[in-house]
């Protein structure tokens, strides 16, 4: 057995067990196996990865079970290590063991914890599989299993019918990207006769130029390939266009959002990227169309995080705008850059979505800001670990001196961008620009809103009831209307203190903190620096020396942009939010119409409902009233049996038992054949 | 082995159980039942672990004169082997499904079914023509008495639309029958598929036995006695229907079609090709919005059916081979859900998809196992129905890219009825307290269901064992089918690389 099979199967083994032994297993046996399988795995992921770092580690694939053969189209269960999957087995099971570990304390009163801690191994599982695929279908495979477990974690509440919908939107939505997906495996296999991802690697340079038929149309091969395997990125990395699906899928619980929602599932498309870049590299048609699709959601999400008042959207958004610096990075070349800013952005955004995890049990299940306030004092520790997020991604630092996580690699892919020289290269990196200046603002807005200024809580109804069932029934002379303002406490508490999490949750957020500050410093060398294609990722990407060298030249505003938006978004924040809390009222006043369409997400579920899902029901109905039982059943088995009625209710009439009926028909035919035969002649 | 009339044998036990059946009580009567199917079932494992792959096309083979030229030859090749294999393992769960179930008349009952597992194991052994086309017609009478009399409100109606569509079908594949005996002088089956039809006359050959196929598939738009059938046929009887009598459009095709007239297959496979995307997205989009759900899982196994098509008529090897795994994958996972629709049919009397709902609370081992197969139905890589459609689909891509795109647009339709069907049955909070106080799978259910999920998990990882078997008869209906195959719309401009040595090496 190699060290990497356990890695993979121990979550898996886990989940089984824990799943199907369920209440039988109880509670703490259950979180115990699957939280020590994870806590393993992570240990052996590290011990993979450190000699990769060092540079001394050999790529391997273990084999584990033939899957399909039919005819030439060949693929098997594989297990792919090198740099590439080293980064990505890190990620995944760092963040996941700590998730399972603060579930501890943020599930404690659950009755179904043995099902969350199942599917959180299952999870994990299966995007194992994907990172360690050497084939694009045993990818896909970890590409479905993963939306299926990211299903069933959104639906985790199930009784919520919000819960349902948004699990089944999430599934749905993601099948859009997967059909794209599917065809560009199928046409990959069509082009190169293989799925294998090394061999299309290596065979990918030689097609470029070449041209292919598609939908009746002549296009260029790679380009269509490229194209429709972006496509599933796009849905599996929430991109504008199939980016609907991750806002809902809040409704699941945080540890969740954090794990899958932030840092792991929805990175799966930059990894797809990054693994097939030689492929993409061979488009430059692909890779303009991954540079804008990245740099509109980079752009979109920013806009639309600004205005939210869930805590949860608001990081939900800004994920989906991290996603598309990642994309854009990919999409200039600098696959590097993007694999650096998902392995930072999973640590700080993982870190984000605890946080706000640790503020929303504190604040009994309340998720808007807007009941938040002054939450520092109560809960410091979280405050604090938030703080270090809020830094990591808003990429606090000084060049050439140091800083948070998000400084490197952020600066970085803005940076590569502006260096790729092309026009479409400068807009993608203004618009980071200007995205950093939004995610500051947004950021700081959380933390102001949340910890900052006086309590608001006593509006909360999640709060009353919480005081409500704390002090029982008429212990408090507002709890005969539910919007009652609180007579004895007139500090915005309504007596509600809110306490910090267990230790369980806090060691998590504490480790991560950690990485949010220091993941940027100590690996940005190995990572994006000029020597790193030829010490670390050994050409498990693509890697361009030139860009990163083109990089250093760019002039210095570019270099400093960052910097200053960052802190003109904080201040921005800080007047709006701090200094002057009547100013957002006052800007909704004026800018109406442009704030309802950010509140409302560019009308994007609007949109998509009047244009896909109700004409769907509809021709449903349609097809099945007006189809099948209107035309087919009328005309079909119903209309011949009409016609053998009406046949035989016609025959019928002849059989009257008259003789004189029967002699007339008798004569009439006797006559027709006679003057047949003398009109014959 | 060969000289062992193993065949004959399985052809005989359940008949035999059925005329002992109709001599015994009811309790007595079940357990005839079950022993012979089980037995049938040990046959099938003999008969599997004897089928010597790679060996001779056709094996077991049985031949005895019976009167007038009429042959009694048996035998078989990998596809007949797989889909034997399926309908004895579906055979004693069909009869566990039934045990308490059905109330009336269960000595007929049972023996309706024994007569019937006799005519589908017929159908996939015979070996002559009008052998075959016994079994293949005479399967509708079992059929069309359970529906009749153990069906639901509507079972006349229902019963005698199941009839009437496909006894027209049969009576033009008759005439072809006869024709192709005159004009080949031979009924045997393995002699015909080598046998040149003139192509002028492989059109109207081709036409007849569509007439015939098309309607047991069932393809869109001959489909619309399946609904009804399947909603008024007993829990066991739709088992059966979507698991294995279904299955007969799709060998049938294989059989017959493909290999005697490849060309006429070809000039009509636009057709085949249309209806197929037609039926993806048309029945697809009714299956959203039922009320029912045996109606709803109905029209899905439509859609499932419409990718065996495309994938028999792309001409090639992951085509063909990928619609015979479709075809037992739908055979499971169908079956499955039809069961799992019919445990909360049996608690609540309701089909009515309202009714239920929050069903993870109070059964969660049924919840577990709904999903299951929810998610195979759905195509879920890892499960059955993920192997098929992925093979079917990759093979029709190489003919052609828009028929692809259709029918790939069936994995988001599939999605969505299915989870929504879930989520309004297993999700939500528990509306009516008489769905609420329904008990969790007893041990009965559990021992159908399982096996089925076992299986259905067996071929999504490993499917080469039910591959293997059919390997080299797909492969000689393909170079059969060669002579035919049209061309794809693809025409790359360049040569396929040659494949280099790279890190991983190339497999």
């Amino acid at each position: 057995m190699h060290s990497i099979e356990f890695i993979v199967f121990l979550p898996l083994l886990a989940a089984i067990i824990g799943g199907l032994g369920n209440k039988a297993l109880g509670n703490v046996s259950v979180k115990l196996m699957t939280t020590g399988a994870l806590f393993v795995a992570a240990i052996l992921s590290w011990a993979t990865f450190l000699p990769f770092l060092a540079g001394t580690a050999i790529p391997s694939v273990t084999p584990v079970l033939h899957w399909v053969r039919s005819g030439d189209l060949a693929f098997d269960w594989e297990l792919r290590v090198d740099a590439l999957t080293a980064v990505m087995l890190v990620v995944v099971t760092s963040v996941s063991s700590l998730v399972h570990l603060y579930s501890w304390g943020y599930m404690d009163e659950d009755p179904d914890q043995p099902r969350f801690f199942a599917y959180l191994s299952l999870f994990t599982f299966a995007m194992l599989m994907l990172v360690t695929a050497n084939n694009l279908v045993q990818m896909f495979f970890g590409w479905e299993g993963v939306g299926l477990a990211s299903y069933l974690l959104i639906g985790f509440w199930f009784r919520k019918p919000s819960a349902c919908a948004a699990a089944i939107k999430a599934f749905v939505v993601n099948r859009v990207g997967d059909l794209g997906f599917m065809l560009g495996i199928f046409g990959t296999w069509l082009v190169f006769g293989t799925v294998s991802i090394p061999d299309i690697l290596a065979a990918a340079p030689h097609m470029a130029g070449s041209t292919i038929g598609f939908l009746g149309h002549r296009f260029d091969t790679m380009t269509v390939l490229c194209i429709l395997l972006f496509i599933g990125a796009m849905g599996k990395s929430a991109q504008l266009g199939l980016h609907t699906w991750l806002p809902d899928a809040m409704e699941g619980p945080t540890p969740v959002s954090a794990l899958i929602h932030a840092a792991t599932m929805v990175t799966a498309g930059v990894f797809m990227v990054c693994r097939l870049s030689p492929m993409f590299q061979t488009s430059p048609a692909a890779m303009h169309f991954v540079t804008f699709i990245g740099a509109a959601t980079c752009f979109f999400a920013a806009t639309v995080g600004t205005c939210q008042w869930d805590i949860k959207r608001v990081i939900a958004y800004s994920t989906c705008s991290q996603l598309g610096y990642m994309f854009f990075a990919a999409g200039v070349g600098a696959f590097d850059a993007a694999m650096f800013h998902l392995f930072t952005h999973a640590f700080f955004k993982a870190l984000l979505f605890l946080g706000a995890g640790s503020v929303i049990h504190a604040m009994h299940h309340e998720q808007d800001m807007r009941f938040y306030g002054g939450l520092r004092k109560h809960i410091p520790l979280t405050f604090w670990v938030m703080m270090a997020g809020t830094l990591a991604i808003t990429g606090v630092g000084i060049a050439d001196i140091g800083g948070f996580a998000g400084f490197y690699s952020k600066d970085a892919i803005i940076e590569a961008a502006y260096a790729k020289g092309t026009l479409l290269g400068h807009m993608a990196s203004f618009t980071g620009i200007f995205a950093a200046l939004l995610t500051s603002f947004y950021s700081w807005r959380l933390v102001f809103l949340t910890f900052y200024g006086k309590p608001r809580w006593n509006q909360s109804e999640h709060i009353q009831h919480a005081m409500h069932d704390a002090h029982g029934h008429g212990a408090h002379a507002h709890d005969d209307h539910a919007h009652g303002h609180d007579h004895v406490h007139d500090d915005g508490t309504a007596g509600y203190h809110p306490h910090e999490s267990p230790l369980t949750m806090l060691i998590p957020l504490v480790l991560l903190a950690v990485g949010a500050v220091f993941a940027g410093a100590v690996f940005h060398t190995q990572f994006v620096g000029a020597d790193a294609g030829a010490s670390f990722w050994k050409g498990s990407i693509a890697f361009s020396r030139e860009l990163v060298e083109a990089a250093e030249g760019i002039p210095l505003w570019v270099k400093w942009a960052p910097f200053t938006v960052m802190l003109t978004g904080a201040a921005i924040a800080w007047y709006a939010y701090l200094r002057n809390p009547k100013f957002p009222a006052l800007f909704v006043e004026q800018f109406g119409i442009l704030h309802r369409f950010l509140y409302n997400k560019w009308y994007f579920d609007e949109l998509y409902d009047a244009i896909f899902v109700r004409p769907a029901f509809w021709l449903g109905r349609l097809f099945w009233q007006q189809g099948d039982i209107g035309i087919i059943d009328r005309f079909g088995p119903n209309g011949a049996a009409w016609v053998v009625e009406q046949g035989a209710i016609g025959v019928r009439r002849f059989q009257s038992g008259y003789l004189t009926s029967y002699a007339l028909v008798m004569l009439l035919g006797l006559v027709a054949a006679v003057s047949w035969a003398m009109v014959g002649q | 082995m060969n000289s062992f009339p193993i065949l004959s044998l399985m052809l005989a036990v359940p008949l035999i159980g059925a005329t002992a059946c109709l001599f015994a009580n009811a309790p007595r009567a079940r357990q005839i039942a079950l022993a012979a199917t089980l037995v049938d079932f040990v046959l099938g494992l003999v008969l599997w672990s004897h089928y010597e792959v790679g060996g001779p096309q056709w094996q077991f083979m049985e031949r005895a004169s019976i009167f007038a030229g009429f042959q009694w030859a048996l035998g078989i090749d990998g596809i007949a082997l797989v889909l034997i294999m399926l309908s004895v393992f579906l055979m004693p769960i069909c009869i566990g499904a039934s045990w308490r179930a059905i109330e009336t008349r269960v000595p007929e009952y049972m023996a309706a079914f024994l007569l019937m597992e006799t005519l589908m194991i017929g159908v996939f052994t015979a070996q002559d023509l009008f052998l075959f086309y016994i079994f293949f017609e005479a399967g509708l009478i079992p059929m069309y008495l359970i529906i009749g009399i153990w069906g639901g409100k509507d079972r006349i109606y229902a019963s005698y639309k199941f009839f009437l569509y496909t006894l027209l079908g049969s009576l033009l594949m008759l005439i072809a029958m006869l024709w192709m005996a005159n004009a080949a002088r031979s009924t045997d089956i393995p002699t015909l598929m080598a046998y040149n039809f003139p192509v002028q006359a492989q059109t109207w050959l081709w036409l007849a036995f569509f007439a015939s196929f098309a309607v047991k598939m069932p393809m869109w738009p001959v489909h619309t006695w399946l609904p009804d059938a399947h909603v008024q046929a007993p829990t066991a009887g739709s088992v059966i229907l979507a698991g294995v009598l279904l299955k007969m459009g799709g060998y049938g095709f294989i059989r017959f079609s493909l290999p005697m007239f490849p060309e006429g297959s070809a000039q009509f496979a636009p057709l085949i090709m249309a209806l197929s995307m037609v039926a993806v997205v048309y029945t697809s989009l009714v299956a959203l919005v039922q009320h029912d759900m045996k109606k709803l899982i109905a029209y899905s196994s439509v859609a499932h059916m419409a990718i065996v098509t495309i994938g028999l008529f792309a001409f090639n090897r992951q085509g063909l081979e990928g619609s015979v795994i479709v075809m037992l994958s739908h055979g499971l996972v169908s079956g499955a859900l039809f069961l799992c629709v019919g445990v909360i049919y049996d608690r609540l009397h309701t089909r009515e998809i309202d009714r239920y709902g929050g069903l993870s609370i109070n059964m969660p081992h049924y919840a577990l196992l709904f999903m299951l197969f929810t998610m195979a139905s759905v195509g879920l890589p890892g499960t059955s129905g993920f192997v098929g459609e992925f093979l079917s689909l990759i093979g029709i891509y190489q003919m052609s890219s828009w028929v692809t795109l259709i029918c790939t647009t069936g994995i988001i339709l599939g999605a969505a009825y299915m989870l929504y069907l879930y989520a309004r049955v297993a999700f939500g909070v528990q509306k009516n307290a008489d769905a609420a106080a329904m008990p969790d799978l007893s041990a009965r259910e559990l021992a159908l269901l399982v096996p089925i999920a076992l299986a259905v998990l067996w071929m999504g990882v490993y499917p080469e064992s039910f591959i293997a078997p059919i390997r080299a008869d797909i492969a000689h209906l393909e170079a059969r089918l060669a002579q035919a195959k049209p061309a794809g719309d693809a025409r790359l401009t360049a040569p396929r690389p040659a494949p280099e040595a790279t890190i991983g090496g190339p497999r």
